[in-house]
């Protein structure tokens, strides 16, 4: 039998795998987070990703106090005001909401209570000292407002000191935080109806909350507003405001709503296996498809393995019915 | 004698005053006669063969369209750490501890879209799952033997084959860097569950050229097509025309174009015998 180097190569580097079979991922040292704990990310300047609490938080620190993108689930509040003491001394100012739901939303009372809002001094100077309010500002689109104050779809109204008090109804909400530029920018009828996207624009940071989340299909709650085509606009929106580094990677860094720090190139890849799903169910639509049959066509069959699941409250079925719905609402 | 020393070396009989750190450092020429169709112009659609991949990466590629990488956020994107070594010329050199001249990290850059690499040698652990992922991703070494073994993880989403075979961001990726006087051999065992059912191991080598000189290779994206806000250039299921060309060209059953683990053993030949034989081969 003759052998090429190639086949001698490749017989060595089998018997290398067998012989050091721990050289694989399963053997890795690896700084993963313990299950229950907040763990703390340092994205880049005086911008934090604390992650493990429901939905990913941002944090935003400095002079003017510290500003959060979300809140995490109620439950986890003691935890997640722990681990913002770690990176910051300062009184929590600002809990921006990216939408209504608990995982983002959960923490708003808990935490806001612990915090004071700077406010007109003839007002309220005689309340908590000088220019200062019990309770941090808390800020979100109108819709979020709404929803929490309505409650519905199986859920109570939120406790009053959850509310965002201050709310937009434009396309964009402009804020001057800690030596930057802090703008939120509405989705309309995206994963909710009260989607905010919020960019750091002096970091180069920005907050998606669940309209992007690298690791599952995008949940499109119908109930509340939610709609595929306003994921993808959002999408393309996030696309547009960031900016990589060389060779396509870094600059812009995402917090996406639950998973890793990412980067443009992951919003991209997201984005092209949302409009490839949502190009082929709206052919099976066309082709006068019912929902059954179109889920019997499997049109995420490809995707499954990374973004699907047969299980919980957001199932892959789950996704395809929302989609077709989407797209079949006359 | 080569023979004899590669299996002296897998049974581990080589004593151990013989194996010292190799060094790599220097200019590398890419020969590029391994799989060369491959490497220079390119894999043609739906030429899978040879690849472990499953059905649903086998989806994926044939929905893939080569205008995806007109979409201007596509266009300077470099070989992922697993595909680089296949391109271009590699300049590879090592970082050391100025007091102690430990080494501490192994750097490599390609030619082509001037990838770099620190492959870290002082023990550091991988970052936690949340971290960013890069082209590049995250790699550690250690010597086993004269052998340089790297692990990497935290890959961005990438690609078996530059022809839409995918490979996703939850693959690892083992590496062993091995160098025979002027030759230096790069192995690559890509495990990647989401798309593969058996790791995917390719070779290159690479011959040390004194000469050399690395290159830069700036890179910006343009409007190469005028297309409306979103739109993903790919091919609806069972749409693309392209499918069939390699097994065409090359006059092999599309059965075998098609890949799968069982392509790429020797004993695949009996069978693509008997294949090449029925009526099931293009004309």
């Amino acid at each position: 039998m003759k052998y090429t180097r190639t086949s001698i190569v490749i017989a060595y580097a089998l018997a290398l795998a067998a012989i050091f079979p721990g050289m694989t991922a399963v053997g890795l040292a690896q700084q993963n987070p313990v299950a229950g704990e907040v763990q703390v990310f340092h994205v880049r300047g005086n911008i934090y990703m604390l992650t493990g609490a429901g939905g990913n938080i941002t944090l935003q620190t400095g002079k003017n106090g510290v500003l959060l993108v979300d809140s995490g689930l109620a439950a986890m509040s003691d935890k997640v005001v722990a681990a913002i003491r770690t990176v910051s001394k300062e009184p929590i100012r600002f809990i921006v909401n990216t939408h209504v739901h608990a995982d983002h939303t959960g923490g708003n009372e808990n935490i806001a209570k612990l915090g004071t809002t700077i406010t007109d001094v003839n007002a309220f100077s005689d309340i908590a000292g000088p220019s200062e309010v019990p309770g941090a500002k808390i800020i979100a689109h109108e819709a979020v407002l709404d929803r929490m104050t309505a409650g519905g779809n199986g859920q109570p109204p939120a406790p009053s000191g959850a509310w965002p008090a201050t709310t937009y109804v434009t396309k964009r909400k402009d804020l001057f935080i800690n030596n930057e530029a802090v703008i939120l920018f509405h989705e309309p009828a995206a994963h909710t109806d009260g989607d905010s996207v919020v960019f750091f624009r002096r970091s180069d940071v920005i907050s998606s909350g669940d309209l992007f989340t690298p690791d599952t299909y995008p949940f499109i709650d119908l109930p509340r507003g939610g709609n595929i085509q306003g994921i993808l606009d959002a999408l393309n929106h996030i696309i547009e405001l960031a900016v990589p580094d060389e060779r396509e990677e870094g600059g812009t860094y995402i917090i996406p709503g639950h998973g890793r720090v990412c980067d443009e190139a992951d919003v991209v890849e997201y984005q092209t296996m949302l409009t490839i799903i949502r190009d082929r169910i709206q052919d099976l639509v066309k082709k006068g498809m019912t929902l059954e049959q179109v889920k019997a066509a499997k049109p995420t069959f490809d995707y499954d393995a990374h973004y699907g699941s047969t299980s919980g409250f957001w199932t892959t079925e789950k996704f395809v019915e929302a989609v077709y719905q989407n797209l079949t609402k006359k | 004698m080569r023979r004899v020393l590669l299996v002296l070396l897998i049974a581990g009989g080589i004593p151990m005053s013989l194996l010292a750190e190799v060094d790599f450092s220097g200019y590398w020429h890419s020969p590029m006669q391994e799989d060369g169709p491959e490497r220079g112009g390119g894999p043609l659609s739906g030429e899978y063969v040879g690849i472990p991949l499953n059905d649903a990466a086998r989806l994926r590629a044939d929905s893939w369209n080569a205008s995806l990488l007109t979409v201007p956020e596509r266009q300077c994107i470099p070989h992922p750490a697993d595909y680089g070594p296949s391109f271009s010329n590699l300049q590879m050199w090592k970082e050391t501890d100025p007091a102690t001249q430990a080494v501490i990290a192994w750097h490599t850059h390609i030619s082509w879209m001037a990838p770099e690499r620190t492959i870290w040698m002082d023990g550091r652990p991988h970052p936690p799952d949340y971290a960013p992922h890069t082209w590049q991703g995250f790699s550690t070494g250690k010597w086993e033997k004269n052998i340089l073994t790297v692990t990497t993880t935290h890959l961005k989403a990438g690609w078996i084959r530059r022809n839409g075979v995918p490979r996703s961001d939850r693959a690892t990726v083992t590496e062993h860097f091995m160098r025979d006087g002027d030759v230096l051999t790069w192995v690559t065992i890509v495990y990647d569950p989401e798309n593969l059912t058996e790791p995917m191991i390719r070779s290159r080598d690479f011959t040390l050229d004194p000469y050399g000189v690395m290159g830069a290779y700036p890179c910006e994206s343009v409007e190469e097509v005028v297309r409306a806000e979103g739109v993903v250039p790919h091919y609806l299921p069972g749409t693309n025309p392209f499918l069939t060309e390699y097994a065409t060209k090359y006059g092999l059953p599309q059965e075998a174009a098609r890949g799968g683990a069982v392509t790429m053993y020797p004993e695949y030949r009996t069978k693509l015998k008997a294949l090449m034989s029925s009526s099931t081969v293009p004309k």
